[in-house]
């Protein structure tokens, strides 16, 4: 009994600290997804810039961890950019068949440049000590990076809460998500909105690209191995929903943790079941507009 | 009177029309001519060949739903490996090896799974049936992994021997056999397709893609239209993943993986989507360039393969035969004063 509620907490744990990985890298992409209705496979891309960077920016500039991270972030915001002014731009009206295409070529040219670049295996960065070892919360010990994984999940979601429901921008970012050209007629700049929440999104997901790097590994085939998962919490939790994406990464990651636990050969059977029986029934998602 | 005449004059030009463009061109005996030239010119890639020519059929079965129905799928693979598994485990598990029968068989399970699935997800439109067509395929992928017993899971499903094509020809070390026999199979397929896209039935699916509201509007049973599209071809993908497990007498779970579901969408689209000819283009311009250049670096392959898809998406939407017809019309353009 003992060991069972031991296991269970245990699960529970990694299971919330996966899923607040998975609610920072996808929570940018339901936003654009949402904004421009843009069907982007390369999302994960970004994730995936962000591990790189926090490896250079540790390993051959020696920024310590907590900056390297935070600069990461930022850098590939910046990067993302051009992307969008140049690329995904010129395919907002065209159909979700060139958008997953154009997407998908990015997702190849990056993930051969960081293999190139990089090499193909896994890498890892040095942790500093204070987020290293256990942490006792009095009723079990817990891994302090996971602990901080968690809190800064949590932190994202508070600040984005506030961003978009208490700010100006948020306000008008939520408008141009429900209904984009009366957003556009009331003056609202919907391009300079678009850039915004791109940036802000790929800088998210490289955050969680650099926090991943110690939990579920950063390799060059990141991008393509975690792009269905990105995926099923964007559509799961329904598109343009912060609280939807935060609800599907956590039944995901709860439930791929206790599967990987319990039922090591058939538990990604279960994920994908369970993703197709809620589409069939909510196909906009748990949380999207109907 | 006159406006009677008139409109007997238009429909006749409109038949005329179509039967124009039904009947077949000369340069389309090219490809087939190409093809029948590969074996005498490369008779030392005639592996590679089959692979080719069965990437082609999978090819011109994507081609049908997403080329002339409008639906876009990430997990056509599912019923190229539902061929593949069902072709291979009649071979393994009930000893039947006739290369035939055994290909249709595959095709026929395939069939039924698009059936099936086509019913439940054709009635659900774009990222919802993006996701719902990329998890079915893997839910199939993560079942064939859990049901070690039947399909070998992880290791793939070993034991299949298939008997010599009509009692006769042995699938021989270099592929002879099977280039001919996937050439055939190609040619009936190829058949069928073109009769299929030029019949009112094909038409009424490009009215779909064009525009659904209207076709509703008209009265075309356009759920029915789609599902019948969609099985006919999950069908011709098993076919081509039957021919696959009988090529190479070995199945393992990458044949349902996203990877192939991506690559053939990439094959079409280099190719050219919604024109027959684009899936015979596509794969022999992606396998061709894929086994040389792999050879080369992988990164450089791959990278490779990624700019060409953003360039097409960005410049050549009709794929390499767009751009052809395109320059094509600009030299006719050009000779013209």
């Amino acid at each position: 009994m003992q060991q069972a509620l031991a296991a269970t907490i245990s699960i529970l744990f990694d299971g919330v600290a996966y899923a607040m990985l998975l609610f920072i890298i996808s929570v940018g992409l339901s936003i654009t997804m949402g904004l421009m209705g843009f069907a982007n496979l390369a999302h994960g891309a970004f994730a995936m810039m962000g591990g790189y960077a926090l490896v250079s920016l540790m390993l051959t500039l020696s920024v310590p961890f907590l900056p390297a991270l935070a600069l990461a972030a930022v850098i590939v915001a910046i990067i993302s950019i051009p992307f969008e002014r140049f690329l995904y731009r010129k395919l907002y009206k065209s159909g979700e068949l060139d958008q997953v295409l154009l997407s998908i070529g990015l997702v190849f040219m990056t993930t051969a440049a960081i293999t190139y670049l990089y090499g193909p295996s896994t890498v890892s960065v040095p942790v500093p000590d204070f987020l290293t070892g256990q942490i006792d919360l009095g009723f079990s010990t817990f891994p302090t990076y996971r602990i901080f994984t968690i809190v800064v999940g949590f932190a994202m979601m508070i600040a984005l809460w506030f961003g978009f429901e208490r700010t100006i921008v948020g306000a008008k970012i939520r408008a141009a998500v429900d209904n984009r050209r009366m957003a556009q007629s009331i003056g609202i700049d919907v391009d300079k909105l678009f850039v915004l929440a791109f940036a802000l999104g790929s800088g998210m997901a490289a955050l969680g690209g650099g926090l991943a790097i110690e939990i579920i590994g950063m390799s060059p085939n990141f991008a393509l191995t975690y792009l269905v998962f990105f995926l099923i919490v964007v559509a799961v939790g329904g598109l343009g929903s912060i609280r939807g994406a935060f609800v599907a990464a956590l039944i995901l990651g709860i439930i791929d943790t206790a599967g990987k636990y319990l039922w090591p050969d058939g538990g990604a059977f279960f994920i994908y079941a369970l993703t197709v029986a809620i589409l069939l029934v909510k196909p906009e998602g748990l949380f999207g507009k109907a | 009177m006159n406006g009677l005449e008139n409109l007997r004059a238009r429909s006749e030009a409109a038949r005329a029309y179509f039967v124009a463009r039904e009947s077949w061109r000369w340069s389309e005996a090219l490809p087939w001519v190409a093809a029948i030239a590969a074996f005498f010119v490369f008779p030392d890639y005639m592996a590679l060949g089959t692979q080719i020519l069965i990437a082609v059929i999978f090819a011109l079965s994507l081609d049908l739903i997403l080329g002339y129905a409008g639906i876009i799928t990430l997990g056509h693979a599912a019923y190229f490996g539902a061929g593949a598994y069902a072709t291979g485990m009649l071979s393994a598990h009930l000893g039947w090896g006739e290369p035939i029968s055994a290909m249709l068989f595959g095709g026929l399970i395939a069939g039924l799974l698009g059936f099936v699935s086509g019913w439940v997800l054709l009635r659900y439109h774009g990222l919802t049936l993006l996701m719902l067509t990329l998890a079915t395929a893997i839910l199939l992928l993560e079942a064939s992994n859990a049901a070690e017993h039947w399909t070998g899971g992880f290791d793939g499903l070993v034991g299949i021997s298939i008997w010599p094509l009509f009692g006769v020809f042995e699938n021989d070390l270099w592929g002879k056999t099977y280039y001919w026999y996937a050439l055939g199979v190609l040619f009936l397929c190829f058949l069928c397709a073109r009769r299929i896209v030029h019949s009112p039935f094909g038409r009424s699916l490009v009215g779909i893609k064009s525009n659904v509201a209207r076709m509703h509007a008209v009265g075309t049973p356009v759920h029915f239209r789609l599902v019948a599209i969609y099985t006919i071809s999950a069908a011709m993908a098993g076919i081509a993943g039957g021919l696959f497990a009988e090529s190479n007498a070995y199945v393992t779970l990458d044949v349902l993986s996203f990877a192939r579901s991506g690559a053939v969408l990439i094959m079409l689209v280099v190719g050219g989507v919604g024109r027959l000819y684009g899936a015979f283009l596509g794969p022999v311009v992606f396998l061709i360039l894929e086994d040389e250049l792999a050879k080369l670096s992988p990164e450089f392959w791959q990278f490779g393969i990624g700019l060409l898809l953003v360039v097409v998406v960005l410049f050549f939407r009709g794929g390499l035969l767009g751009a052809a017809d395109a320059l094509r019309d600009r030299l006719k353009r050009g000779r013209r004063p």
